[in-house]
């Protein structure tokens, strides 16, 4: 520090310090030596960025060297994230297989790990490609199916569910799902008053009260020659053409007396889009469990006492 | 401040020229460290803190190695920090992450234990047990091994290179580092099972965190014990300072008897003790201190009380033939009785300690009881909030939760559950639906499982409707019940 001081510089009175030479308005800089540990860390840092320069690529632009250096180890960030990404599709693909083998929902099921990959990937294919409709808990909105329940247009099975999201409904695929309601009052199929009998008489079908009895009557008339052919004379509805079922608690267009009036009025016609070809097999399969694991699913056995109870 | 060293205090045989260094009064705040040679002492403190330092250094080295028998599924380890496993293991306790707070009630018990210890024998923490100590003693040891004593060392430092300064110094180095290396080393088998440790360490296949703080350690271990030493006392560590407020008076600390020491002063054979106190001025109490302070200034925050001033004391005052205990573990409200020619009283209860003592015993009571009842099954429930609840085709209402269940036991369970409320509750448990309602669980994990409650529609009575979920363990009949509530989205 004050070892090898040069005579000739001044030196302060007060700290005995020797000064800079600089000088303000009277006031003298003293040259007090830097803190050793300061210093130090600098030197550290120094030697820390030759070789980093050596190792790591360093400066843009140089001529003859491409957009920037290389370095030895040839770092490059964007490669690492890809290969991070391939690493982690490849860790992936072993489980991916395995759900596109195991082809039944129960041979997932009977899998714990297997079952909490596919409702993983399940979920994260949801939030990407079907929340905007169905919402984030899939719990729908009025037009757009709440996948919770149990009630399903076109089928509710592990199969059913992969096939409609392979088609869509109502959308350009070759095989989609594909019904429609006419509009009855928009078309002018039927009249103002003809449309409010048959919704007395679909009231009456979940067991409402409708506005008058005979209104209900009248509308039970339009109801069989309108309406049966897709919702079948007792009003349960028909799969295969997603013909809902009028006679449970659930409505996909509303419930109440105006709602039913609005659906018959203007006839809807909701859509889906096809999903083959934009997703691949596996992520459709996984989607397919997951919704079906909502809690809505039906299983084979389901199926089968539910057609056991009709008969 | 210590006076310097007159020629004529050198005359006699036990006079030492230490300086004490350290003094705070002395020091300066800009210089740079001086070396302090703490001298070798001999006697009663300095056997005990062999003892000691051979018991710690055992525990810490051997404690690793002792095996505990937990089942299959569980380390074998008898003290382990599992990170991996998130897993805590203390010989018969195995404490789970949420279970931390076991943790904090050691922490707690530890440091009243500390506050106790303090009210009564003043610092004998940092004396005896503190590592900082333990280590520095040991490095100081092997100091002298190769440098000699203190004066010799001194004389040493102060010669020119040569063969043989070169030569003492770069083992006591090498050694150093292969202690500091060894301190490190023993660190992480605290972290992983210690013998997988040991063999996978040196073939290169141990866990990078296990090289990392084996390097920290040995470096925290060279540069604290072998080069700060006294420095981490008296500037890093926050101890001394609180120290002064655990203390009192009445605490037995490592005391200068002035009473008896005053006035201090050069001593011949033959000459008369009247008139005049037993202190000779010898500073052997300044020699040996590996604090570098004068023990005669009184108390001060750079002491540590490791006691080594009494040993050098006693043994000069064999020599001169006085009494032992110029300078003991002694009150300060003793010493000024002795002044006033009072007899001394020793008060081990008083409010303080009293205070610190009933509050230990209630932290451990209450540990001790977390303890025992500390159950082996754990369940909570959290409700799906979207959607909120599900109204499925015949009216009823359904809610969806999930379930984590913990199984700490080391069996595999496979347990009952039920729901305790409404009895119109129906429980479907999915990926289990054909196994009847029941959880299976592994031994020592943690699983999740999707239940759904619906509710028909005749029995919705309410927005919304209060249930337990209890679950039980068939086997042992132990259960765990979580509270949860079933949303129906009826009007209120």
């Amino acid at each position: 520090m004050a070892d090898n001081h040069d005579e000739s510089r001044e030196r302060d009175d007060h700290s005995g310090v020797e000064t800079t030479g600089h000088e303000w308005d009277g006031i003298k800089e003293l040259d007090n030596p830097l803190p050793r540990w300061w210093l130090w860390i600098l030197y550290a840092s120094v030697v820390w960025a030759v070789v980093y320069m050596v190792f790591m690529p360093a400066i843009p632009g140089l001529p003859g060297l491409g957009d920037h250096t290389r370095g030895i180890t040839d770092n490059s960030e964007r490669r690492n994230v890809a290969e991070a990404v391939a690493e982690l599709e490849a860790s992936r693909a072993g489980y991916f297989e395995q759900l596109q083998q195991a082809g039944s929902i129960d041979a997932i099921e009977s899998d714990p790990d297997l079952l909490g990959f596919a409702m993983a990937a399940g979920r994260s294919a949801f939030g990407d490609n079907c929340a905007t409709c169905h919402g984030a808990g899939a719990q729908g909105f009025v037009g757009y199916p709440n996948l919770n329940d149990d009630v399903w247009l076109w089928g509710g099975t592990f199969e059913d569910i992969q096939h409609t999201l392979r088609v869509g409904i109502r959308s350009e695929h070759r095989d989609t799902r594909y019904s429609q309601m006419p509009a009855f009052g928009r078309d002018e199929l039927l009249s103002r008053e003809e449309i409010n009998q048959v919704t007395d008489y679909v009231l009456t079908l979940s067991g409402r009260e409708p506005e008058t009895l005979a209104s209900a009557e009248a509308g039970a008339e339009i109801f069989v020659n309108q309406c049966s052919a897709c919702h079948m004379e007792d009003g349960t509805g028909d799969r295969f053409q997603g013909a809902p079922n009028l006679t449970d608690a659930d409505w996909l267009y509303g419930g109440e007396r105006a709602q039913i009036i609005n659906t018959i009025w203007r006839g809807p016609y909701g859509v889906m889009p096809s999903w083959e070809g934009r997703l691949d097999d596996q992520t459709i399969t996984a989607l397919a469990a997951y919704v079906y694991f909502l809690g809505g699913g039906e299983s084979d056995a389901f199926i089968e006492a539910a057609q056991l109870n009709q008969d | 401040m210590t006076p310097s060293t007159s020629p004529q205090a050198a005359t006699d045989q036990h006079q030492s020229d230490a300086v004490a260094v350290n003094d705070a009064s002395t020091r300066e705040l800009y210089a740079k460290r001086q070396q302090i040679y703490p001298k070798r002492a001999k006697g009663k403190f300095r056997l005990i803190k062999w003892v000691f330092m051979a018991f710690a250094l055992a525990a810490y080295y051997l404690l690793p190695f002792i095996r505990w028998d937990r089942g299959p599924d569980a380390s074998n380890q008898a003290v382990l920090v599992d990170f991996a496993h998130q897993r805590f293991y203390f010989f018969f306790i195995e404490l789970w992450p949420q279970e931390l707070y076991f943790v904090t009630g050691l922490l707690i018990i530890a440091a009243l234990a500390l506050f106790l210890a303090t009210a009564l024998f003043g610092r004998v923490w940092c004396g005896y047990a503190c590592p900082q100590t333990v280590w520095t003693d040991l490095f100081i040891a092997v100091e002298r091994f190769f440098e000699g004593d203190r004066n010799k060392r001194m004389m040493r430092d102060k010669a020119p290179w040569s063969f043989d300064k070169a030569w003492r110094k770069i083992s006591k180095h090498i050694v150093w580092i292969f202690i500091a290396m060894a301190t490190g080393g023993a660190w992480i088998l605290y972290f992983h099972d210690a013998f997988d440790v040991v063999h996978n360490f040196f073939t290169g296949q141990a866990a990078l965190t296990s090289y990392i703080f084996f390097a920290m350690l040995t470096f925290t271990t060279y540069t604290l014990a072998g080069t700060m030493r006294e420095q981490v006392c008296t500037y890093m560590c926050p101890w001394p300072r609180i120290q002064a407020a655990m203390t009192d008076r009445e605490a037995l600390n490592v005391t200068y008897r002035v009473d008896r020491g005053e006035p201090r002063g050069p001593h011949k054979k033959g000459e008369s003790w009247d008139d005049r106190g037993d202190c000779i001025d010898c500073k052997q109490c300044v020699a040996v201190c590996p604090m570098g302070i004068d023990i005669r200034n009184g108390s001060q925050l750079e002491c540590i009380h490791c006691a080594l001033c009494i040993d050098a004391c006693d043994d000069i005052m064999d020599k001169v033939g006085r009494p032992r205990g110029l300078i003991t573990y002694e009150t300060d409200d003793n010493v000024d009785r002795f002044q006033r020619g009072e007899k001394p009283r020793y008060r081990f209860i008083r409010s303080r300690t009293v205070f610190y003592a009933s509050v230990l015993t209630v932290i451990c009571a209450i540990m001790a009881y977390g303890l025992m009842t500390r159950t082996t099954l754990e369940l909570n429930a959290s409700r799906d909030r979207n959607p909120n609840y599900v109204r499925l085709s015949d009216g009823s209402v359904r809610n969806g939760y999930t379930l984590k269940v913990i199984n700490k036991s080391a069996r595999y369970v496979n347990l009952d559950i039920h729901v305790e409320g409404d009895p119109a509750i129906e429980m479907r448990i999915i990926g289990h639906e054909g196994e009847g309602l029941s959880l299976p669980v592994e031994p020592d994990r943690t699983r999740n499982f999707k239940v759904f409650l619906a509710l028909p529609p005749e029995a919705i009575d309410g927005p919304s409707e209060s249930f337990t979920f209890v679950v039980s363990d068939p086997e042992t009949g132990e259960t765990a019940t979580t509270r949860s509530v079933l949303l129906t989205g009826a009007p209120r």
